[in-house]
């Protein structure tokens, strides 16, 4: 209570917290422990063709879950992703089709669409959050049946395909031998954390989420931030569309049906607050990894998938669960 | 000393938080049917006493009882409100969207065959206003009440559940001068009936106008019991502080330096839709380089509501801006304002300053980044260490490590924070709002010091203080505040305690007062 009574935070930290500690690296714990756990249960699942197979599922919610961390810093969410990801995928495929480009510039019209798309509907869905002061949750709850119904519409419901090799080296090529989904998500994980840590827009980004208030009073233009999120997040998740299609060969209406859910709890489990304020995106890439190998393992060892889904919910309560006890712990 | 036996008895009670001894040996003695006044600093020990005997908090030892019968360590705060000990926050526990007598009822509602029976919870609670004097409708939701209003469904609440003893924490804290003597006027009532209070408050005043006797804490000890009547309040304050306070003034600068900022004719509706609950009307000051303008008033009277004007933090109707001569273009945010060169310290540090999960460096140079950004995007590591290590030792924080989340550091460093983080800034025009609200008295005068190093520096002051004493020893000249205008502007020289209250008082007509909140 007073001042001089404040160093006492010293000697609490010297003596060993375990509840600290597995709030810090439990989920990476977990994350090893399962691996062991499949690898001994089955032999196949430390091949290198299934690990790359893992790692290629991860890439392409991994990317938007990249963005969506910095939704949930905000404080935000996005529940739009799976549906836009679906509609600037096809989107992309249709535009190509119309235009009719050939195969040298037709993946870069495909490509281009896409994201352009999704920054779009991510600057209209960030709009709405704050011109109107719609909760984000509405917002984006409203925009995933907006833009699952739109790519229904625009192709009538059925799947563009019939790609050519070089959009489907989006999807199934690589370079240097890894896979470029893989090469893509490294380089957008890596652009993310050096965003989140060494920019002024990172810690801008933490202050509107842990204080909007008074990030206001600092001075910072919090509407545009908070825009700025979703437009990150719209871009990513379009992005991703392209690469679902080249990776299927096919744009499909019902592609990415069940992605917000992966994203979302990818970010959750990597320890981001619903909140706001607190996380980031070092622990989004284990909670997307986490899942990615947890849904591998199970289909691995026969699991059936509809089972999975359980395993998945239950894992991401117990996260917050334990993210919550290690908060009211200390 | 108590002819009647005490209704509440509290001794020697203790509470240990890691690394400070909240409550070392507390007594407490409450007679029936009086007002007990309970004093002491910020940080002597009251809210952790409140608490453990509303049952939030267990005691390490010690012991109570009431009336007679021990309250178990064990009770949860519902048990002990059956008991008939009703705690009432600052922060009320009313349902915003249910009625008043939904309100009043929460949990005992009256049942006949099995259902609510509306009409008769609608009479009880209508009969139970009334006899409180309350002429509202109880069917009204919470929501709409005034902040008084919704006090006193608080305190009729307490009377439904047959409270014998009710805690009232900072009751007046939010209360104009009207809505106070209402308020004591229902504890008056109350009293009467039988019903005891224990009543905290940093006002002194009030505790000559409605309590009967005190007992004073101070760091977490018991340092006194008496009878209000025949002390005095210089007396209550030096049990409260232990010692005589006399905040340190600084030379009064010699020349009149030129004038840093100049507000014109500041004036604002009041919003139909609430949010500004005051009209202000051609509010005009002039603050110059190295002075410091101080802005007292009470609570709601337009200090604050200028202040954030300035700041660009809100807006208003009319007025005009000039800074070093020139007019402002129109300040539409704070950002146009910091660009400007004002700064805010803004009067909740938890709500509207700190980002209390987050590191000291992100809170200290957060409004500054983009000058130790390269190409205004980077943060530049070093230069921010460099800033953060700057205003640490200049303004003497003590913290671990500037990695710590703000939020572990004691109220003083807080501020400190805060004043480091706008000091940062360099500004022109520097505001602090209650710059020592919530601190302790060490911490306090460290604050002062600094704030007079900052105007030596030749910065200009703005002081926004509800503490009397803090205004008079800061400001080079003080302009008070009453119900939206500017009731009057007097030299320190000129200014006394009872002068400013008379210019701060609603109507002349008001108690009298000897002394005013500490």
């Amino acid at each position: 209570m007073k001042d001089d009574t404040q160093p006492q935070q010293g000697t609490a930290r010297r003596r060993f917290d375990a509840v600290a500690w597995l709030r810090r690296y439990g989920t990476l714990l977990f994350l090893c422990a399962l691996i062991v756990f499949f690898g001994l249960e089955n032999s196949r699942f430390l091949s290198l063709r299934n690990v790359t197979n893992i790692l290629t599922e991860v890439s392409i919610y991994g990317i938007i879950a990249v963005g969506m961390t910095f939704v949930i810093l905000t404080a935000g969410v996005d529940l739009a992703v799976g549906s836009l990801l679906a509609f600037a995928g096809m989107s992309g495929a249709f535009v190509m089709q119309a235009v009719e480009a050939d195969s040298t510039l037709g993946w870069l019209v495909a490509l281009a669409t896409a994201t352009a798309v999704g920054t779009l509907v991510g600057f209209l869905q960030g709009k709405a959050v704050t011109l109107f002061s719609v909760p984000p949750f509405i917002v984006t709850l409203g925009g995933m049946t907006i833009w699952r119904g739109a790519t229904l519409i625009l192709n009538d419901g059925s799947p563009i395909s019939g790609f050519d090799a070089n959009y489907r080296w989006w999807g199934t090529g690589s370079i240097a031998g890894i896979p470029v989904p893989i090469v893509l998500f490294g380089l957008i994980a890596a652009v993310g954390l050096v965003t989140e840590r060494y920019t002024r827009y990172g810690r801008y980004v933490y202050a509107v989420g842990g204080n909007p208030e008074a990030a206001r009073l600092n001075g910072l233009d919090v509407q545009a931030i908070i825009t700025s999120v979703y437009v990150i997040v719209g871009a990513l998740s379009g992005l991703a569309g392209f690469l679902l299609s080249a990776r299927l060969g096919a744009a499909e209406a019902v592609g990415g049906i069940g992605y917000e859910l992966r994203v979302i709890a990818s970010v959750v489990i990597g320890g981001t607050s619903l909140a706001g304020g607190r996380g980031g995106i070092g622990g989004t890439i284990i909670g997307a990894l986490l899942i990615g190998v947890l849904t591998n393992g199970l289909v691995i060892m026969h699991v059936s998938s509809y089972w999975q889904q359980v395993v998945i919910g239950l894992i991401i309560v117990a996260a917050v669960a334990f993210d919550t006890y290690a908060k009211s712990h200390r | 000393m108590s002819p009647a036996p005490n209704l509440l008895e509290v001794r020697e009670v203790c509470k240990q938080f890691p690394g400070v001894k909240a409550l070392d040996g507390v007594e407490l003695q409450v007679r029936r049917g009086e007002v007990h006044a309970l004093l002491g600093e910020n940080g002597a020990g009251k809210s952790t006493l409140l608490k453990i005997l509303s049952g939030a908090l267990r005691a390490d030892r010690g012991e109570a009882t009431l009336d007679g019968v021990a309250l178990a360590p064990s009770e949860t705060p519902r048990e002990r409100q059956r008991a008939g000990l009703v705690t009432i926050y600052q922060e009320f526990n009313l349902l915003p969207f249910m009625s008043i007598a939904e309100n009043l009822y929460l949990g005992r509602e009256p049942v006949r065959r099995g259902f609510i029976d509306w009409a008769a919870m609608h009479d009880n609670s209508r009969a139970l206003l009334t006899s409180l004097g309350l002429s509202v409708d109880p069917r009204r939701e919470v929501r709409h009440l005034s902040v008084a209003h919704q006090q006193m469904v608080e305190i009729a609440r307490a009377v439904a559940q047959k409270a014998k003893l009710i805690v009232m924490d900072e009751p007046t804290a939010a209360l104009g001068h009207r809505e106070v003597e209402i308020l004591h006027a229902v504890i008056q009532e109350l009293r009467t009936r039988g019903v005891s209070f224990i009543y905290v408050t940093h006002r002194l005043n009030e505790v000559k106008m409605v309590c009967d006797s005190f007992t004073v804490l101070r760091d977490g000890r018991y340092v006194a019991r008496g009878e209000v009547g025949g002390v005095e309040t210089a007396d209550l304050v030096r049990l409260m502080v232990g010692r005589d306070v006399e905040f340190s003034k600084r030379a009064h600068p010699a020349v009149l330096r030129e004038t840093v900022l100049a507000v014109k004719g500041v004036a604002r509706a009041r919003d139909s839709s609430g949010r500004h609950t005051i009209a202000l009307n051609d509010l005009s000051i002039e603050v110059n380089a190295g002075q410091i303008l101080g802005f007292a008033g009470l609570v709601g009277a337009g200090r604050t509501e200028l202040a954030r004007i300035i700041f660009g933090a809100d807006h208003c109707d009319r007025g005009v801006l000039y800074l070093n001569g020139s007019e402002l273009r129109p300040l539409r945010s704070p950002k146009d304002a910091i660009r400007a060169g004002i700064a805010l310290v803004p009067e909740d540090r938890k709500q509207q300053g700190c980002f209390l999960e987050q590191s000291i460096s992100q809170n200290m140079a957060l409004p500054s980044l983009k000058r130790i950004s390269r190409w205004g995007v980077f943060v530049d590591a070093l230069q921010e260490r460099q800033l953060v290590e700057k205003y640490r030792a200049a303004l003497r924080i003590k913290m671990a490590n500037s990695a710590v989340a703000v939020g572990t550091l004691s109220g003083g460093n807080q501020q400190k924070v805060l004043l480091a983080r706008c000091m940062a800034l360099q500004p022109k025009v520097l505001i602090v709002d209650e710059p020592t609200r919530g601190i302790d008295i060490g911490a306090k005068a460290e604050v002062h010091q600094l704030l007079f190093e900052m105007a030596n520096s030749g910065m200009a002051l703005i002081i926004i203080s509800s503490e009397m004493p803090e205004v008079l020893a800061l400001s080079d000249r003080i302009v008070v505040f009453r119900e939206g205008c500017i009731s009057g502007v007097l030299d320190r020289r000129d200014a006394t305690e009872n002068s400013l209250m008379e210019l701060m008082a609603i109507s002349a007509a008001t108690a009298p007062v000897r002394s005013a909140a500490l």
